[in-house]
């Protein structure tokens, strides 16, 4: 009677069981590095004596958060990055041009299987979940120690349970389920717990597209998010990796904190308004929002079948004036895909600038920061003050549908009637 | 036993977004992030602190991002303990791995004026009031927090640790 969760974790600290509240040490497979949460962890290895990794091969390295270097402080940051990756022997680093967002990078490089334990100094490593696998986002001195020893203690967490049942209609998207979730359960209402996704929308869902809910379970507060590994996942990761891996699903009669059920039939296209990522407004009540900036990227929407999407409703049409738009692939294999498929075309044609792979302005860091009072409209998982420039700009959080068909009139639009 | 002034935001959900701003990233030294801690909620917050005093805040606090950097700059401001109704994950995780407190009680942000004299007992998990003489109970940390804490964080624990084996 245990959950995935729980039996991914008993198995990682050598146990036939644990419980929630339980304390333990558990083997790490896979860790996630950058550009800005790493450098710091490097420092304390070295203050601390630590010239080699327990494993270099479990760690994968590149750098996405300020590249291609925004200014000299970020590149002494890389460039202590790089030094780090050759005096411990990492082979699995990506260097610009070969880059990518971290979390859009892993799984398409085949780094994540189902059953797996992955860390990341990044608190968006609970994308890996859509896989099967257990992973949290830490911090630096965590991510030190886990290149060091190869463990971590963790608190078993206690799972609530979303059943997503219903079909999803037409010109809303995964983007959209959890923006609706999380204007039900707010930004604390997983606090410390692991987000169980399933139901009948899962099934139908991409694989892409469910790495944008497990994506945002920290915006919940959540440890991790997951979801039981199915056909669509399995076909996913064989075609990216040999390694062997376990398959785990949660027991008929395992326990859960609290199970929440929602019907995605008649859900509208949802629109999180400032400065929370659960303010979330079904597009039909919104009038009227002007807006100076359309920006799809990031770990949450800015793979292929967000740009496809994209593109299906941006073709033909030109961008509104008085607007501008920057898209982000975020990888280079998504990038070079959506050259193939004549996508980056159709943006330029359109009006729009596209970029290098970069968590760029989606923290503010770099390529398209706000200015004061200006408005975004933005495929991003946050938009609390000062997120993505000014602390006086405004960041609204929407589906690469609806964040395309705003770009078109410059204003906040409903996607739907774009199809 | 720790004495200092408390800095009251009576506000949820306090991110790491304006704990430390992200245009701060490409630092990561203590005494440079220091000068920006806050900044976005409160520009004259970092003229306000003297070393030792507290911060009290309402649920949630330091929500978003995993940087460290959050706890770096609140240290480096001279904050000595964070008192919330409840902490995100991450920056509970990376208070403790720093030997910073950040302490749970759920009465103390309604209760105290900013500005009023606190004093924490650890031992006794006692935040009383100095102006008025109020006292608030909070949660202990646990044995394997307390201890990575009185080490001086996570990788002196785990030095500590391998020294015994």
């Amino acid at each position: 009677m245990q959950t995935i969760t729980e039996k991914i974790l008993a198995k990682h600290a050598n146990k036939d069981k644990v419980k929630p509240g339980e304390l333990i040490n558990a083997d790490i497979d896979v860790i996630v590095c950058h550009d800005v949460t790493t450098p710091p962890a490097i420092d304390m290895l070295y203050k601390f004596g630590i010239k080699k990794a327990f494993n270099p091969d479990k760690i994968v390295v590149t750098p996405d958060h300020f590249v291609p270097n925004k200014d000299i402080k970020s590149a002494q940051l890389t460039k202590r990055l790089r030094k780090w990756v050759e005096e411990f022997h990492i082979r699995n680093y990506y260097e610009v041009g070969n880059h990518g967002i971290c979390h859009a990078l892993l799984p398409e490089q085949g780094y994540v299987v189902p059953g797996s334990l992955i860390v990341g100094a990044d608190s968006h490593t609970c994308t890996y979940g859509a896989f099967g696998a257990f992973s949290t986002g830490v911090g630096s001195t965590d991510i030190a120690a886990a290149i060091a020893t190869g463990k971590l203690w963790f608190r078993v967490p206690e799972s609530i349970k979303f059943v997503l049942d219903g079909k999803v209609p037409e010109g809303v998207y995964s983007k959209d389920i959890i923006l609706h979730i999380l204007s039900d359960i707010g930004v604390d209402g997983a606090l410390y717990k692991a987000m169980e996704f399933t139901g009948e929308v899962v099934k139908q869902l991409s694989v892409e597209a469910r790495m944008t809910i497990t994506n945002m379970a920290i915006e919940a507060g959540a440890k991790s998010g997951i979801m039981e590994p199915d056909k669509k996942v399995l076909e996913y990761v064989k075609e990216r990796t040999k390694e062997k891996f376990e398959m785990f699903k949660s027991d008929k009669d395992a326990v859960y904190r609290e199970i929440k059920e929602y019907d995605i039939s008649d859900l509208e296209p949802i629109v999180a308004f400032p400065n929370l990522p659960s303010n979330g407004v079904p597009i039909s009540k919104i009038k009227n929002i002007k807006i100076d900036q359309a920006y799809l990227g990031s770990c949450t929407n800015g793979r292929i079948e967000d740009l496809r999407i994209a593109a299906s409703i941006l073709d033909g049409n030109k961008i509104a004036k008085g607007t501008r738009m920057i898209i982000v692939p975020a990888t280079t294999e998504i990038w070079k895909q959506a050259n193939k498929e004549g996508l980056i075309d159709i943006f330029i044609e359109f009006g729009a600038v596209v970029s290098t792979p970069t968590c760029g302005a989606c923290l503010g860091g770099h390529m398209g920061i706000l200015a004061e009072g200006e408005v975004c409209i933005s495929s991003t998982n946050r938009n609390f003050t000062g997120r993505m420039g000014h602390p006086d700009s405004k960041v609204y959080l929407a589906s690469p549908a609806t964040v395309a068909a705003s770009a078109i009139e410059g204003k906040i639009t409903d996607p739907r009637e774009y199809l | 036993m720790m004495k200092g002034k408390a800095h009251v935001y009576k506000k949820d959900h306090i991110n790491t977004d304006e704990i430390i701003p992200a245009r701060y990233l490409n630092i990561d030294k203590e005494e440079e992030l220091a000068k920006h801690a806050m900044e976005d909620l409160d520009r004259d917050f970092v003229k306000k602190v003297s070393k030792g005093d507290f911060i009290v805040v309402g649920e949630n606090f330091g929500c978003g991002s995993s940087r460290e950097h959050a706890v770096w700059a609140l240290k480096g401001a001279g904050i000595s303990a964070v008192i919330a109704k409840s902490f995100a994950r991450i920056f509970f995780r990376n208070a403790i791995n720093n030997g910073f407190l950040a302490i749970e009680c759920k009465d103390v942000v309604n209760k105290v004026n900013d500005g009023d004299n606190l004093e924490i007992d650890l031992r006794r998990g006692i935040i009383k009031n100095l102006n008025n003489g109020k006292e608030f109970k909070f949660n202990p940390f646990p044995k394997f927090a307390l201890d990575i804490i009185k080490a001086g964080g996570l990788l002196n624990y785990i030095k500590t640790q391998y020294e015994k084996i």
